[in-house]
């Protein structure tokens, strides 16, 4: 039903590995009768559901939550699902994969550096002291709001995908990485201040962040690796001097 | 690893060897039932976790209220009090001993999840901080809510997820992502492992081991208003009944007050436990007239039931199909350190400002109580009474031991999922401390799998997956729903019969092998129609109300005929059921009220 509300956007996509043209990149376009309050994630659908079923993209929550649908749209990283399109305020969207990863097919690229970057800073709470056994740790409201702005990261991967030393360096950590270390050494409860920073002096490591701050500005959780990375390039002088 | 004696191995039909992976332990599914398994497991075995998304990606993570355990850090509580209160939320169907497990090991697995590293939100004094939810009160329902859900923020399911996966990593656990698993491979009633797709690559995998167990999430994705992830089909539900083995009580689904408007996307209940208000076209508070003493913080289904007349007697905003969450009272301090990620969702999803006006709200499709028929070791139930399948184990959504009989009362999902997971984890190191041995492939396991891909990846019919699906999820969501009638059950189950006709002459756009997701649309949807067929039958033949099952042509609650769990298989096409009783131990059935 058409209102004065709708209005047909173009979809361009760029795809890849799909019809008849593996291993090669093109661009199809799609028209998507669009309503107000649709996510971009709601019109890929649309196109999936009603004109080309091969159209293929990862989503799963679409709430925000679950950092599947990370792609490149109209130029930024970002989630599909809250990314209204009418806000977008174009005629034509234009929606690639995520920038820096390796394409399967379509929108989908290959994930496998995300985990990979993440276990490099062992991601887990490191102890040497034993837990109380009937109770848990101590932490004071002070010392848990060290860890807001840090703790929220869905994996996405948008902070990555906009880092030029990412498209330099296929194997620098990136902002996803250091902002998950940052949330261990910066709690009060871990003691494994050492064994998360081994990877981070390294050429593949922290050096190589030079603060462009496309990381913040992608983070669709407002988060701020930035600032993750200079409390972390503090932390390490401080240590090699102290 | 498990020995292999390469005399018992067999080649399995269709399958490269290549393809065959062994492990002590095959966990299927990434949420935190199944993660909390493999926490546990891979501290003595080899544990393969098999997910249809990345480990993070589960919907578990999308839990935002916080998980119940009466840890007692903000106010007196005991664990008599949540069981009382789990035991009524069920209207009297949730099983007495399984509650009692539940609510006495509570506080173990919160604070294991606090000494594993999850980042809780803390009282003054540093401890676990708690708030109030629905349905959760003091001294056996006499006193007022209690602060008994631990939380952080109202991101409490993403916190424990990720806690998982990080201990799942630093205990070795071997991840195979974006594997949809086809099917279970059954022989005289020992599991010996699954058949999966792999999705990225395509191509048939086997995973053979000793134990197998299924946290595979729920099937609420049957509904087109639906607060769950789009991956959440009931994927394990409907491989167990086409195993031939039974699911219990399917015709309960939880119907989430807090939906927001035409999305579904989930509210948290965490907005009414820091005191949001439900309000009507009028202005009004309506919950007064619905649950007098507990208001807002009645339990889920009183809830939707409330909000649904509203709607249905013309009193929603504006005369439409939603009421308001008016969280402005709260003020925006508190909105933005206790409830971020609603205030996060309101703005991007629908642009309202929750602390300048009020979220337009309906109810949605939320949560499967009913599931796979276990014990309370989480033995997956061949009879659906006491016989278990050999290595065969389920827990969290997937499940029914059952903790939640006809109604879930919140933050009491986080904590069955977790703690029946690690009792999962548990029950499967003893099972394998006995050294049972590997059970041999049958050359044959693949088979219906493989026939069941070519065939989509081969159709040719002229029925679109996706317009079937449209249909199945907004018949459920319009004559399956919150309110329920002979009249409406009866037509919509020859309605999902003839989807089922439909559905033989699919086709598929994407012939591919690789990352075909047209083929796991397909696949899914087959399964979904299923569960819908089961739990359509369950609701046409529960001539009652109980919980979240509500009959406009039986009102009352009749505990003379139901007070029993159905189970439910599929046999020569048929929809056949068989009951079970109700293990009852402290409490009484009684009149609910609220």
């Amino acid at each position: 039903m058409a209102n004065h509300e709708n209005k047909t956007l173009t979809f361009r996509i760029r795809r890849y590995g799909t019809g008849g043209k593996a291993h090669e990149h093109y661009w199809q376009e799609y028209k998507v009768e669009a309503m107000k309050g649709q996510s971009v994630l709601d019109c890929l659908n649309e196109i999936r559901f009603k004109q080309d079923g091969s159209l293929t993209f990862r989503r799963s929550c679409r709430s925000g939550i679950c950092g599947s649908c990370a792609m490149t749209i109209n130029g930024v990283s970002r989630l599909a699902c809250e990314t209204q399109v009418m806000t977008l305020g174009t005629e034509t969207v234009t929606v690639e994969p995520l920038k820096g990863f390796r394409p399967i097919k379509d929108l989908a690229v290959d994930i496998d550096p995300i985990p990979e970057k993440l276990l490099a800073v062992k991601p887990y709470l490191i102890t040497k002291t034993p837990p109380p056994s009937d109770q848990e740790r101590l932490q004071s409201q002070a010392e848990r709001s060290r860890l807001d702005g840090l703790y929220e990261c869905i994996l996405c991967g948008c902070c990555t995908a906009s880092c030029p030393s990412f498209w330099a360096d296929e194997k620098y950590l990136g902002p996803f990485a250091f902002l998950k270390a940052y949330r261990f050494i910066a709690d009060s409860r871990d003691e494994g201040e050492r064994e998360h920073f081994e990877a981070l002096d390294d050429k593949h490591g922290l050096w190589r962040c030079h603060t462009i701050f496309n990381c913040v500005e992608a983070c669709p959780k407002s988060l701020n690796p930035t600032k993750a990375i200079a409390a972390l390039k503090r932390e390490l002088v401080k240590n090699r001097i102290g | 690893m498990a020995m292999i004696d390469p005399e018992t191995i067999h080649d399995v039909k269709g399958v490269s060897v290549h393809n065959v992976h062994r492990h002590d332990v095959i966990v299927v599914g990434a949420g935190l039932a199944a993660m909390r398994a493999a926490v546990e497991a891979s501290k003595d075995y080899d544990v393969a976790v098999v997910s249809k998304v990345f480990p993070t990606r589960s919907h578990s993570g999308a839990a935002q209220g916080g998980i119940a355990a009466s840890l007692a850090n903000e106010e007196e509580d005991h664990w008599e009090w949540h069981m009382f209160d789990t035991v009524k939320g069920s209207d009297y169907l949730g099983d007495q001993d399984a509650i009692e497990i539940l609510v006495k090991e509570a506080p173990i697995v919160v604070r294991e999840y606090e000494h594993m590293g999850a980042a809780f939100s803390r009282t003054p004094d540093g401890r676990i901080a708690q708030r109030m939810f629905g349905g959760h009160t003091k001294n056996f329902g006499k006193g007022g809510p209690i602060l008994r859900a631990c939380y952080a923020a109202d991101r409490t399911g993403h916190v424990l997820l990720h806690t998982l996966y990080e201990n799942c990593v630093k205990n070795g656990v071997r991840f195979y992502p974006e594997f949809y698993v086809l099917g279970l491979i059954i022989r005289d009633n020992i599991c010996r492992g699954v058949v999966a797709w792999d999705v990225v690559n395509g191509g048939v995998h086997i995973f053979h081991g000793k134990a197998v167990m299924f946290g595979t999430g729920g099937h609420a994705r049957v509904y087109r208003i639906a607060s769950i992830s789009l991956s959440s089909t009931g994927d394990g539900q409907g491989m167990v009944l086409r195993a031939g083995l039974p699911l219990e009580d399917m015709e309960f689904l939880q119907f989430h007050p807090t939906g927001l408007y035409i999305h579904g996307i989930l509210v948290s209940e965490a907005a009414r436990g820091e005191g949001g208000y439900l309000i009507n076209d009028a202005g009004e508070r309506f919950m007064k007239k619905y649950a007098p003493e507990k208001m807002e913080l009645a339990p889920r289904d009183v809830t939707s039931r409330a909000i649904q007349r509203e709607i249905d007697e013309g009193r929603g905003i504006g005369g439409k199909d939603f009421v308001h969450l008016d969280l402005r009272h709260l003020g925006k301090d508190k909105i933005m350190t206790l409830l971020p990620q609603i205030h996060e969702l309101a703005w991007k999803f629908i642009h309202v400002d929750c602390v300048k006006d009020p979220i337009p709200i309906q109810p949605t499709a939320h949560y499967s109580m009913g599931g796979i028929p276990t014990d309370s070791d989480c033995r997956v139930l061949g009879d659906g009474k006491s016989r278990p399948v050999v290595g065969f184990f389920a827990a969290g959504e997937c499940a029914c031991v059952s903790v939640h009989g006809a109604n879930r009362l919140g933050t009491n999902s986080l904590l069955e999922a977790s703690l029946f997971g690690r009792r999962a984890g548990i029950s499967i190191v003893r099972f394998l401390r006995d050294e049972p041995e590997l059970a041999d492939l049958p050359t044959d396991a693949a088979a219906e799998a493989i026939a069941e891909v070519e065939g989509i990846l081969s159709s040719s019919g002229t029925e679109r997956v996706a317009a079937i699906r449209a249909e199945i999820q907004q018949r459920m969501t319009v004559d399956c729903a919150v309110f329920r009638s002979a009249g409406k059950l009866s037509k919509l189950l020859e309605d999902v019969r003839g989807l089922q006709e439909r559905y033989k002459h699919i086709r598929v756009d994407d012939r591919g092998q690789d990352f075909n997701m047209d083929l796991i649309d397909a696949i899914e949807l087959g399964r979904m129609l299923d569960l819908a067929e089961v739990m359509v039958s369950g609701a046409l033949g529960r001539e009652e109300s109980r919980g979240a099952h509500s009959r406009t042509d039986f009102p009352k609650r009749d505990d003379a005929k139901w007070l029993k769990h159905t189970l439910a298989w599929k046999k020569d096409g048929k929809v056949v059921f068989d009951y079970k009783s109700v293990v009852i131990t402290r409490f009484q059935p009684k009149e609910r009220v609220y």
